[in-house]
Order: C-alpha cells, then sequence, then structure tokens
C-alpha cells in the first residue's frame, strides 16, 4: 500500500543557477550586435548647439560627418576652427572630394539619400560653415543636417 | 587504469563569470548616442547671378550680424519674439498689403486652403557664432512646424504627429517650410 510521506525540510532550497551562463550570453550577444565602435579619433573639441526642433537620423550607415571645432591639441595646431575629415584635418578644398568617396563608397541605390551631419562647435564662427555649404552644393550633396543637441524642451 | 572510465567534465561554473566580464565590456563600450539635429536641403548652386524676382512683401527678412545680434525686417529683433513674429507674418491674418501675398489652392484631404507665399529669407554675417545661427534656424522650424500644427489641428482635429502619411503630406504642401538663405555675403563687423 502506497503511503505519502511528508517530505522533510531540509533547510533553504537553492535555485537552479544552470541557465545563468546561457542568459548572459543572450544579453552578450544583444550588446555585441548593437555596439557601434567609434571609427574616428576627434581631433576636435566639440560642443553641440543645443536645439529644440531636432529631428532624428535615420540609417547611420548613409551620413557622413563634418567635424569642424577647436583642436584638441591646441598647443600644436592652434586655437582657430579647423575641419575634420574621417581621422585627419582637412581644408576646405577636400570636401568636394570627401564627398565624392563617401558616395563611392555607398551602394548606387543608396546614394541619393546619403546625408551629411555637420557636427560643429557652438562657437565656431559661420564662416567656416558657410564655406563647408557652398562646397556640398558645388558638390551636389544637398541634404544637410546641423548636428545638435535636445535642449530642455520649451514646448508644452 | 580505473581513472580513465570515469567520464571527465569541464568545469563550467566560471563560464558565467567570463561572459559577464565581456558582457560589462560591451555595455561600457556602447554608445547608444542617437544622433539628432536639425536637418535642411540646400539650394543646387546658381550658375550666374540670376535674379530671381520675389516681391518685396513676401520676403521676410532675418539678418545675423557678426556680433550676434538679430535685424528682423529692418528693425532690431530678438530670439524670443522670432517664432511668432514669423507666424504671424506667414498668415497674415488681417490680409495687410505690406505681408505677403496668400493662393487659395486645392489640395487633397485638405479642400482649398490659403498658401502663403512668403519666404523666410536668412543672413548671416561670417562672423556670426555658430550657435546663435541655430538658434535662429531652431526658432525659424518652429514656427513652421507650430503652423502645420495648426492647420492639422484645424483640418483633421488631431495633433501633426498622429496623422497618416498622405495626410502628412497634404500639410507639408500647405505649409512648406520657406527658409531661403542667401548667397554668402560679409554684411559687417569683422571677423
Amino acid at each position: 500500500m502506497a503511503r505519502f510521506r511528508k517530505k522533510k525540510a531540509q533547510g533553504p532550497q537553492r535555485i537552479n543557477t544552470a541557465s545563468l551562463p546561457d542568459i548572459i550570453f543572450m544579453l552578450l550577444f544583444f550588446f555585441m550586435v548593437t555596439t557601434v565602435m567609434r571609427e574616428t579619433t576627434m581631433l576636435v573639441k566639440i560642443k553641440l548647439p543645443e536645439a529644440t526642433e531636432i529631428q532624428k537620423l535615420e540609417r547611420k550607415s548613409l551620413v557622413s560627418y563634418i567635424y569642424v571645432g577647436e583642436p584638441v591639441r591646441s598647443y600644436l595646431y592652434g586655437t582657430e576652427s579647423r575641419i575634420q575629415l574621417n581621422d585627419q584635418f582637412a581644408t576646405i578644398a577636400d570636401i568636394q572630394e570627401f564627398i565624392a568617396r563617401e558616395r563611392e563608397a555607398r551602394d548606387e541605390v543608396d546614394r541619393k539619400f546619403l546625408t551629411t551631419s555637420i557636427k560643429a562647435d557652438q562657437l565656431t564662427r559661420m564662416g567656416v560653415i558657410t564655406d563647408i555649404k557652398q562646397e556640398l552644393r558645388k558638390a551636389g550633396a544637398f541634404k544637410l543636417n546641423y548636428s545638435s543637441r535636445k535642449a530642455a524642451s520649451k514646448r508644452n | 587504469m580505473r581513472k580513465l572510465r570515469q567520464l571527465q567534465e569541464v568545469n563550467a561554473g566560471s563560464m558565467a563569470d567570463i561572459a559577464f566580464l565581456l558582457l560589462i565590456f560591451f555595455l561600457v563600450t556602447t554608445t547608444m548616442d542617437v544622433d539628432t539635429g536639425i536637418t535642411r536641403s540646400l539650394p543646387p548652386p546658381v550658375e550666374d547671378d540670376t535674379q530671381i524676382d520675389i516681391r518685396d512683401r513676401n520676403i521676410f527678412k532675418v539678418l545675423v550680424n557678426s556680433a550676434d545680434m538679430l535685424l528682423v525686417e529692418g528693425r532690431e529683433g530678438s530670439l524670443s519674439t522670432l517664432k511668432d513674429e514669423t507666424k504671424y507674418f506667414m498668415k497674415n491674418p488681417n490680409n495687410d498689403p505690406n505681408l505677403p501675398e496668400k493662393k487659395l489652392e486645392f489640395i487633397e484631404l485638405l479642400g482649398e486652403v490659403w498658401i502663403s507665399r512668403g519666404v523666410v529669407s536668412l543672413k548671416n554675417d561670417r562672423g556670426t557664432s555658430y550657435d546663435m545661427y541655430i538658434r535662429v534656424q531652431n526658432e525659424l522650424t518652429a514656427a513652421f512646424r507650430e503652423l502645420r500644427e495648426e492647420l492639422s489641428i484645424d483640418k483633421f482635429g488631431t495633433r501633426f504627429d498622429n496623422l497618416t502619411d498622405d495626410q502628412k503630406k497634404a500639410i507639408q504642401s500647405a505649409v512648406p517650410v520657406a527658409i531661403s538663405e542667401a548667397e554668402p555675403e560679409d554684411i559687417g563687423g569683422n571677423k
């Protein structure tokens, strides 16, 4: 005859942690996939201006960046605003070639969606920016984005 | 030779620790910053000095000098009032002959709407600070966004963000972002 016997309590039960590595690995893969490593080393100091009417830049792979600001190593390069393209300093004259190269690097279908993002320090003078804009017009890169931070919203 | 028979298992207890370590590394290096900014499209370059005739009443002149001061329609202006002035100019509610013309046009989904022919002309000096320029652009963008918002509430009874794509397009064609930037030239002041 079957007998039911009450199980004796055997102290605190341990939680099975066998699936813990799996969970952690899952998280790990998520972050590995989403991580975008910074490709460029910044040679210029940039503190973006603030704005409220900002839009998100879709499709980061179709954005080329132009950095403008005071050189980080100002003891070497002075404090005058400089343009940085990819990993090096550049001049106004290099911009058209830069845009052409950026275009070459993209798929033909995507080329017309290529956006140029100007990341400029808020203390930059507009002279440089205007020159860049003129070059971009000549290069045929009409989609432009003035990179800015989200300001404390004034919207209600 | 008894040892061989027992299948030895690798201790996997530290697996979680290793995974944790990697996880923390990626957590720290991940930059989740989304790129945001004010989007503009540049006009194609003009070949020669072709003058585009726009009547004076249709132009809302905004000048920023090298000392970051504003000149709005010939008077000294300020950032705090720029948005409302722009809106008032574009709407021209009293059909003032000094403010821009309006044209009645039929747009699908909206019906007949008055479309302002006003253009905001923004001109800056080479010495203007980028910060000021962005602030002015921001105010102007805000003005147009609010105009769209108002039209959207008026026509569809809901905010612009909640509209369908077709409705958004209709509103956008009724209130185009008419900000024109003048060809660069120095308007006084040293760099």
